[in-house]
């Protein structure tokens, strides 16, 4: 309903540091029940079905309902992320079932350097160079007017 | 009401958004700021993991110039906009908006190759990635470059503050943290406003649940031009909305079915609306010269959309994905290679939406639709604002010296790339106008052209600004009257006094306040019904503009009587004063050009043809004074600085 929490196997992340969805929820719509510590979405109607609460649940326990102004029930989309890649299983309201993997990262988590490996090019603050160019742009200069 | 402590934070440099443009400004910054000793932080309302337009993932970067030159990139702009864009913004991305690709690339995006090692275009512009986790790869580069000491998460910026003595420079930033009670004052030299574009301005077609599957994300609310255009900073092209034509209700994509599929779409009893229009005589020859060569304009495809379903009736417009998937299975030599083809292209049709808009996948499965077997509806959207895409709306900036012409330099130039006419104040992606086209890639390319700009700009004047004392006090209570609002009133009502069993945010009643939500549906219906959202099937005359700016008026009066029950209501308050702001700028915008220059945006119907003469060499902009609450319009020249002789297609 769009995102939901499936009350048996959230334990609102008493383990961890945060709790995940409430980290990770770009448009802040995930509380944490602190009694009960249980999280849910507290404002469906503005999900994106983004499903980051989803991929970031370490206990699988936030799915998502289609929105129910326009999407039949039964069907349903879950995704399995891992550090290099993410499966999907989509689910058909009429039973077909179909598993996709995409490949979600070349580098391992943490790593990505900011040069892109590339190093630090001969630019100047009062030049037109990018930190990284001309390097990162595989060219011998950076274009301006008149080339 | 509880008490709020004041968190103050003193830097040289403040980047106001962590989405595409901000990480590159993070990257970028970092450099440049450790090389010449300035400090800089970042402030993001979300997680800088995952914030931002590209939140979700994406299937597609859409743009990479690769082999073709600035100037060919500018022609396709130029075109796509009906011919107004800011030559030098435009071509400076996109000279170096490769090396930002292979930038990601080395971060560990995946970018689809082909056998012999070379990028998998999507269409001449276009690269097809594995895109699930490309803003979380991006983000990870922008946090690593600026250190997670210098990034402030969760927290709101309301309201830049100028400085004390010179008002036309920036001195600081006041917000607030959505997850404890504490005002965020920050005080610096420069900052850097990439706080996205703004949804949920217009209605959106799907208003009860699905209210929140917006093409663009829910979360951008305009906060970008907020910012910049209460600051006072000269506003262009908030006229230009951009409205996409995308699958029908879960809004996927429709790029790589055009691009890498070929896929046809036409109304329903078959009407091939873009090749008739194209052809001799066809409605695009009413649109010289942008309609009469390729590739069509985004707008003019939705125009031409539009036709068929509002005015012949032959809706709903199809996306014929059965045919085209047939015609490239066709094509395979034998069967094995046809059957393995076909798995290929479901997996890649399936990515599209998985990666970016899986709520498209859901709606795909849960109606049982198979692309090989039927085709689909596609359907224009409700209007954005998003400078980043086929739309121009933001802030009047400087362009770069280099790229300009005698007389291009007088109007573009002053000083510091990609600053606006406030000193100091920077912007870029969703936040800079008249740079359309440039997506995430051009986007995370220009808050690194500005965080360059912007590092220079504190060298060269160390002095920090003076923040007035006094008016951060008048805004730190302003900050929080929507609490006030609601302790005063609540009482009134049997549903503010009951003790409620669970604190879902159900909507209260009270004839002394107005809810975040029935705020943002009062602007949605002035905006939708009055100022040419998809209720009035696009159009609008001086008249209907007219009448939105009376409604506005007492909306923003209203506004003053928003209540908030908690943090996260607080946020939605201010979110909602962001949106309304740009929504009465638009709707001067539009009142301001006489014309229609962008059919199948919206339509002056009281000025149904595109007025070449008058209009087609000026940007309408805006300046905004926030003490008097006045708008005052003008027009600016479009100077080119290249001569394009052949426009390059897609």
């Amino acid at each position: 309903m769009p995102s939901f929490v499936i009350d048996e196997k959230c334990d609102g992340c008493k383990g961890g540091e945060k709790t995940a969805c409430l980290y990770i929820c770009p448009n802040d719509l995930m509380v944490l029940d602190e009694e009960r510590m249980k999280a849910y979405n507290a404002e469906p109607d503005m999900c994106w079905e983004c499903y980051n609460c989803v991929k970031i649940c370490p206990t699988q326990a936030v799915e998502v309902r289609g929105y129910a102004d326009f999407t039949p029930l039964g069907a349903s989309v879950v995704p399995m992320r891992g550090t290099e890649d993410i499966m999907w299983t989509v689910k058909f309201r009429g039973g077909t079932i179909k598993r996709f993997k995409f490949p979600i990262r070349t580098t391992p988590e943490g790593e990505a350097k900011p040069d892109g490996g590339f190093g630090v090019g001969p630019g100047t603050l009062d030049d037109q160079l990018l930190f990284t160019e001309p390097a990162s742009l595989r060219a011998d200069k950076l274009w301006t007017l008149g080339d | 009401m509880q008490d709020f402590e004041t968190v103050e934070i003193t830097t040289d440099l403040l980047i106001i958004g962590a989405g595409m443009a901000g990480s590159g400004a993070c990257v970028e910054a970092a450099h440049w700021a450790k090389e010449n000793n300035v400090k800089v932080t970042v402030v993001d309302k979300s997680a800088m993991e995952r914030s931002g337009a590209v939140a979700m993932g994406l299937s597609a970067i859409n743009q990479y110039t690769g082999e073709n030159t600035p100037a060919d990139y500018l022609s396709y702009v130029r075109q796509d906009l009906m011919g107004l864009c800011r030559d030098d913004l435009v071509m400076d991305i996109a000279r170096h908006v490769n090396g930002s690709v292979h930038m990601f690339e080395g971060f560990g995006l995946p970018i689809w190759k082909d056998s012999e090692g070379n990028y998998v275009h999507e269409g001449r512009w276009q690269l097809m990635i594995n895109g699930e986790s490309y803003k979380a790869i991006v983000a990870e580069a922008g946090k690593n470059a600026i250190g997670m000491d210098n990034l402030i998460e969760r927290v709101f910026v309301v309201q830049l503050l100028l400085d004390k003595n010179d008002k036309k420079k920036v001195a600081g930033a006041i917000g607030f943290s959505v997850r404890e009670n504490q005002i965020y004052v920050f005080k610096f030299k420069a900052c850097i406003v990439v706080a996205g574009g703004a949804v949920h301005v217009f209605r959106p077609r799907s208003t009860g649940e699905g209210l929140g599957r917006a093409w663009y994300p829910p979360w951008n609310a305009g906060s970008s031009s907020y910012l910049t255009t209460t600051a006072g900073a000269e506003m262009t092209s908030q006229e230009v909305i951009f409205i996409p034509a995308r699958f029908k209700d879960g809004y996927g994509p429709v790029g790589a079915w055009f691009l890498l599929f070929k896929a046809a779409a036409t109304s329903s009893t078959g009407y091939n609306y873009m090749a008739e229009g194209l052809a001799e005589g066809g409605e695009l020859h009413n649109w010289p010269p942008y309609g009469q060569v390729k590739p069509i304009p985004t707008c003019l495809r939705n125009h031409l959309m539009m036709i068929e379903m509002f005015q012949k009736g032959d809706g709903p417009i199809l996306m014929h994905t059965d045919k085209a998937i047939a015609k490239i299975a066709d094509e395979a030599p034998d069967e094995k290679t046809k059957k393995r083809k076909l798995k290929e292209l479901e997996a890649e049709a399936w990515e599209d939406f998985l990666d970016m808009t899986i709520s498209q996948a859901i709606l795909w499965a849960s109606k049982d639709v198979f692309p090989e077997e039927a085709p689909s509806e596609i359907m224009p959207s409700e209007p954005y604002f998003i400078g980043s895409h086929s739309g121009a709306s933001g802030a009047w900036v400087s362009g770069p010296e280099d790229l300009q012409t005698e007389a291009s330099k007088s109007e573009y130039f002053w000083g510091y790339n990609r600053m606006t006419t406030v000193n100091g104040l920077f912007s870029a992606g969703d936040g800079v106008g008249n740079s359309s086209h440039k997506f995430s890639s051009g986007s995370f390319t220009e808050g690194r052209i500005a965080a360059k700009a912007a590092v220079k700009y504190c060298v060269e004047n160390p002095d920090m600004p003076e923040v007035d004392d006094a008016e951060v006090e008048k805004l730190k209570e302003k900050i929080l009257i929507p609490f006030k609002v609601y302790e005063e009133h609540t009482k009134y009502t049997t549903l503010g006094t009951t003790n409620k069993k669970y604190a879902l945010p159900v909507e209260e009643v009270n004839p002394n306040y107005i809810t975040p939500k029935m705020a943002m549906f009062r602007l949605n219906k002035i905006m939708d019904e009055y100022v040419a959202g998809w209720g009035s099937q696009y159009n609008c005359t001086s008249i209907t503009l007219n009448i939105a700016l009376d409604l506005l008026k007492l909306l923003k009066e209203d506004l003053n009587m928003l209540a908030a029950r908690n943090l996260h209501e607080l946020l939605r308050c201010w979110e909602n004063v962001h949106r309304t702001q740009i929504a009465e700028a638009h709707t001067r915008h539009k009142l301001h050009r006489e014309e229609t220059r962008w059919p199948g945006y919206y339509y002056r119907k009281d000025f149904p043809k595109m007025d070449e003469e008058k209009w087609g060499k000026v940007f309408v902009n805006s300046v905004y004074d926030a003490q008097k609450d006045e708008f005052t319009m003008l027009t600016r020249p479009k100077i080119e600085v290249v001569d394009i002789k052949e426009v390059v297609g897609m």
